[in-house]
């Protein structure tokens, strides 16, 4: 009965928290955006102390539920080993190991040490709902997008607007590769053993394990009953149970309530219990795993040549627009600066997902890596939105309003004069000052002692707000002849 | 789909939602009916009988005694493999397609063909000569024009070549009708110097002494009627007229509608009525040759309160059959062009035309004085999709940012504020059907204004302004600012 509740609720959760990072029309963070605000990492960056206490608490009273049925990453290892358990019928059972402490308490010293040495980026790789997000977007998420594409085609052969195409494009490197290697390690060990990483490197687990081993309740093993048959042992998948001294690892336990069933006595219940001693000592390791770069996109362009006889229609090749070399990255409004988003971000990609502009991408830049930055080839931060603000779990990027935002100031438009048509070709343009939604670019005379030369942008930086309309609407390809700087700390304009 | 191919899939749409129509019998004939459609005396429980008894109209020109169809075939806008139009997609043009209509108009007596060496890409001339030469040369007119738009074509060497090219793809030894092409137009010499239209054709026509090769020519029999299609500046057209006497113009090319019959400058400034021009040209006997008879499709997709007025007064008759009755009412027409990408397009005319039923006083008042001035009341972009305006240079699609946007206002897509009762509706139907029709690369935000589009546009449309406003609508409704 438990257990199917645990079942019912983990599947509920697991579902809505990859609909949060699949979905981009805004709708499931209206209704499950909490979903991600009480993730243990990420409330603990917001400084959520009513989620963090919350979750000690239930730790407290309940033991590790949370592993069980709040986190993602956990709930997505319990259907790859039921999955296995499944395949290898009877072949494969959970057997009893004794705890790794050193590992997992070296894991969590280390990262905690790193995070401390403001390496937030390194405690992002292994933050269980960070890794799980990246998972998602970067692997399901375009599927999804090409499953909705497929569906949106359907619905315009139907004339119905019911739903639009999205564009489906790999937003970064490094993600992609981190998150083919998470799914390929998470599941081979899933697939074996169960809970393994939970249980030795997942700094949540071994944190939250750390006060379980004192929690209210737990799966107790009733001694007179017992007869060390090892059912229990067996099916347990964070390998916790040692059934021939019959005690078990309450530290290691992410109370799934499996063992309850299996045994044949209804020799294992969940109860309060009488406190007894557990030992472990924490030793210092060095990390392993080695850091990945990404790569960078090459971007395929070909000149376009008037036909010489003009006929009739056809459509000019636009070139793509290239990444300029930004001094100081942009990291979107409500990061406040560029220290809050790295102190704070768990890299889980879930903003990244959220925007509807093609604004957001992972950094691929080490001490950010995966962290959101803004760069405009594909769309602009557009004065409306404000959904990674919402989005945001951790309070990297803190919640403002489309009010505010108009006066966040993230960076501040360059002009180089070399890339203008104006120069190039000699055409009037002003399409940056006609989209500049605060009104910070004004069209004067190239030359001031000629009023009827050719007009070039004249940008006002104290009101610019960096939002790159004009980076973004600028004719000049592949690289526009107005473009973004960020800012280290955002200001207020 | 690609990009290009949703266009030619909403015209043919657009087609298929009045054809619909008119087999649904969504509005049944009321007792007293106004029209008088030969199909309606018939009866029947279907209305499959395309083309009624009498067989097509024919119109005897004055100036060589030529009998041809009162439906000449336009071949600006030939199937393509994809089902779209060669027009605006690079696709492969369907060979067997045009192949195959080109039998059924020549069996349906459709002898009047007319193509140019700039349509289609620069390959509907080809196409045509493959269908035309699997039938006698005889039995059909070819119509094609000295397309020299690009100053490149403008010496003499070039202008010619372009000239031996058509005969070479027409596969043909001699041109029924040959035209200079769109003249009228301003247009950029090789300098970068923009002409107004005078000066365009000058440079065109006479500079390079290409008339007077073209005039030869019709001496020498290869070309057998010889005159203009005329766009935009009156100065020009009138010119040409004077010179009436010097070069005997066998036929002129004119755009002629119901709305541009006295609303053409309400349409575009820089118009004239077609009342004028056809009068100019019955008072010097000389036969017209009518384009845009639909007002670039317009005319085939009204507003639903007009479309449902020409539905109560004939059921059975499509929308854009009241537009090709009206340009073949007038008696100085020659031929009345429509470019037919599908066969169903091909069988609603062959049905209006077999025979022409000329509009009486009243129903060409109807459509002239009431109809047109409720729809240039109508705030729609004049663009007929002609894509001379086409490529522009800085990759935007003009013709679908307008075609999108008129195709919103005539279905009541278009609202003033938030407050306006269907706003939810309308805004989602404009943004994601503007994503649809033209990708976001090539959306009216992008327009830098540079405006050498509006040099090429035979309607005069300022586009740059009209797709600022556009693009300033569109980032109302994104902002919910309206």
């Amino acid at each position: 009965m438990v257990k199917r509740i645990r079942v019912i609720l983990a599947v509920l959760v697991i579902l809505s928290i990859s609909l949060l990072f699949l979905d981009f029309t805004g709708t499931a963070h209206f209704w499950l955006g909490w979903m991600a605000k009480i993730q243990f990492l990420p409330a603990i960056l917001a400084l959520n102390a009513g989620v963090v206490l919350f979750l000690l608490m239930l730790t407290l009273i309940l033991g590790r539920i949370y592993c069980s049925i709040i986190c993602p990453l956990g709930i997505f290892q319990d259907i790859v080993s039921w999955l296995s358990g499944k395949l290898q019928k009877g072949k494969r059972h959970f057997s009893y190991s004794p705890a790794k402490s050193w590992l997992r308490y070296g894991m969590l010293g280390i990262l905690v040490l790193v995070f401390l040495l403001g390496l937030q980026s390194i405690v992002a790789i292994f933050d269980p709902y960070a890794a799980f997000g990246r998972m998602v977007t970067s692997l399901l998420s375009p599927l999804y997008g090409w499953g909705n594409n497929l569906l949106a085609d359907w619905a315009e052969k139907m004339d119905s607007y019911a739903v639009y195409s999205v564009d489906v494009w790999i937003k970064g490197g490094a993600p992609l590769i981190l998150a083919i290697a998470t799914l390929v390690v998470i599941t081979i060990l899933a697939w074996r053993n169960g809970r393994t990483y939970c249980n030795t490197i997942c700094p949540v687990g071994t944190l939250l394990g750390f006060l379980s081993k004192y929690s209210l309740f737990v799966p107790t093993l009733n001694k007179e009953m017992c007869i060390s048959c090892g059912l229990c042992a067996r099916s347990c998948k964070a390998s916790c149970i040692d059934s021939k001294k019959k005690e078990i690892d309450y530290s290691r336990c992410v109370v799934c309530f499996d063992c309850m069933g299996t045994c044949k006595r209804g020799g294992v219940t969940y109860q309060r219990r009488s406190f007894k001693k557990s030992t472990s000592t924490p030793q210092v390791d060095t990390g392993r795993r080695a850091m990945l770069t990404a790569s960078a996109l090459l971007v395929a362009s070909t000149a376009v040549k008037a036909a010489k006889k003009h006929v009739d229609g056809g459509l000019a090749h636009i070139e793509d627009k290239q990444v300029p070399q930004r001094q100081t990255p942009i990291v979107p409004p409500g990061a406040l600066s560029i220290q809050n988003l790295t102190r704070r971000c768990t890299a889980c990609q879930l903003c990244v997902s959220a925007c509807p502009s093609q604004v957001l991408r992972p950094s691929s830049d080490l001490s950010r890596l995966m962290m959101p930055e803004s760069s405009f080839e594909r769309g602009y931060c557009r004065p409306e939105c404000t959904r990674c603000s919402n989005a945001c779990p951790t309070g990297a990027i803190q919640p403002i309003t489309p009010e505010e935002k108009s006066s966040i100031q993230v960076g501040h438009a360059v002009f180089i004069k070399n890339n203008c048509v104006a120069y190039t070709r000699g055409v009037l343009c002003g399409n940056c000052a006609r989209h500049c939604p605060v009104g910070a670019i004004t069209m004067v005379p190239s030359d001031p002692k000629d009023e009827s030369s050719i007009k070039i942008p004249a940008i006002d930086e104290e009101r610019c707000i960096g939002c790159g309309a004009c980076e973004n609407l600028c004719p000049s390809r592949p690289f526009s002849a107005i473009y973004v700087e960020g800012h280290e700390v955002h200001k207020i304009v | 789909m690609s990009e290009d191919n949703k266009n030619d899939n909403k015209t043919r749409e657009g087609r298929r939602a009045f054809l619909k129509l008119l087999g649904g019998g969504t509005l049944l004939a009321s007792a007293s009916l106004i029209g008088c459609h030969p199909n309606k005396e018939k009866q029947g429980n279907t209305n499959k009988d395309l083309v009624p008894a009498g067989g097509m109209t024919y119109r005897v020109s004055s100036s060589t005694g030529d009998k041809v169809s009162i439906l000449g075939y336009g071949c600006m806008r030939l199937p393509t493999i994809k089902n779209g139009s060669a027009r605006d997609t690079e696709d492969e043009i369907d060979q067997e397609q045009v192949n195959a209509q080109v039998d059924l108009a020549l069996a349906q007596g459709i002898n009047y063909f007319d193509t140019s060496p700039v349509y289609c890409k620069g390959r509907s001339e080809h196409a045509m000569g493959i269908a035309l030469k699997r039938h006698p040369r005889n039995t059909y007119y070819i119509a094609t024009k000295l397309s020299n738009f690009s100053s490149a074509y403008w010496p003499e060497k070039e202008s010619k070549e372009m000239y031996y090219n058509s005969l070479k793809e027409l596969q043909t030894d001699y041109i029924d009708y040959m035209l200079l092409h769109a003249i009228g137009q301003s247009g950029t010499a090789q300098d970068g110097t923009q002409l107004n239209g005078m000066e365009a054709l000058q440079a065109r026509y006479f500079d390079n002494g290409i008339l007077d090769f073209l005039l030869k020519e019709r001496e020498a029999g290869r070309i057998r009627n010889l005159g203009f299609s005329y766009h935009g500046d009156i100065k020009v057209f009138d010119y040409m007229l004077s010179m009436h006497d010097k070069y005997k113009w066998d036929f002129v090319q004119i755009q002629l509608n119901y709305v541009d019959w006295h609303y053409a400058k309400e349409v575009n400034p820089n118009n004239t009525n077609a009342e004028y021009l056809y009068a100019e040209l019955e008072k010097r006997n000389i036969p017209a040759v009518i384009m845009e008879p639909l007002l670039g499709g317009r005319l085939a997709k009204l507003p639903d309160y007009l479309s449902t007025r020409l539905k109560q007064r004939d059921p059975e008759a499509s929308v854009a059959s009241w537009a090709f009755r009206y340009a073949g009412t007038f008696p100085k027409v020659l031929t009345v062009l429509s470019g037919m990408t599908y066969m169903e397009h091909l069988r609603d005319n062959l049905k209006t035309y077999s025979p022409l039923v000329p509009l009486t006083e009243e129903e060409l008042s109807f459509l002239h004085d009431e109809t047109a001035r409720l729809m240039i009341e109508y705030p729609l972009v004049p663009c007929t999709g002609c894509q001379y305006c086409m490529p522009c240079e800085f990759g935007i699609d003009i013709p679908s940012i307008f075609t999108h946007y008129n195709k919103c206002v005539t279905e009541g897509y278009i609202v003033k504020n938030t407050q306006d009762e269907n706003y939810r509706k309308a805004r989602k139907t404009f943004l994601v059907g503007y994503d649809r029709s033209v990708p976001k690369l090539r959306q009216a935000d992008h327009c830098i204004g540079c405006g050498q589009c509006t040099f090429a546009c035979p309607q005069g449309i300022k586009i740059p302004d009209e797709l600022h406003r556009i693009g300033e609508y569109v980032e109302k409704l994104k902002r919910e600012s309206l």
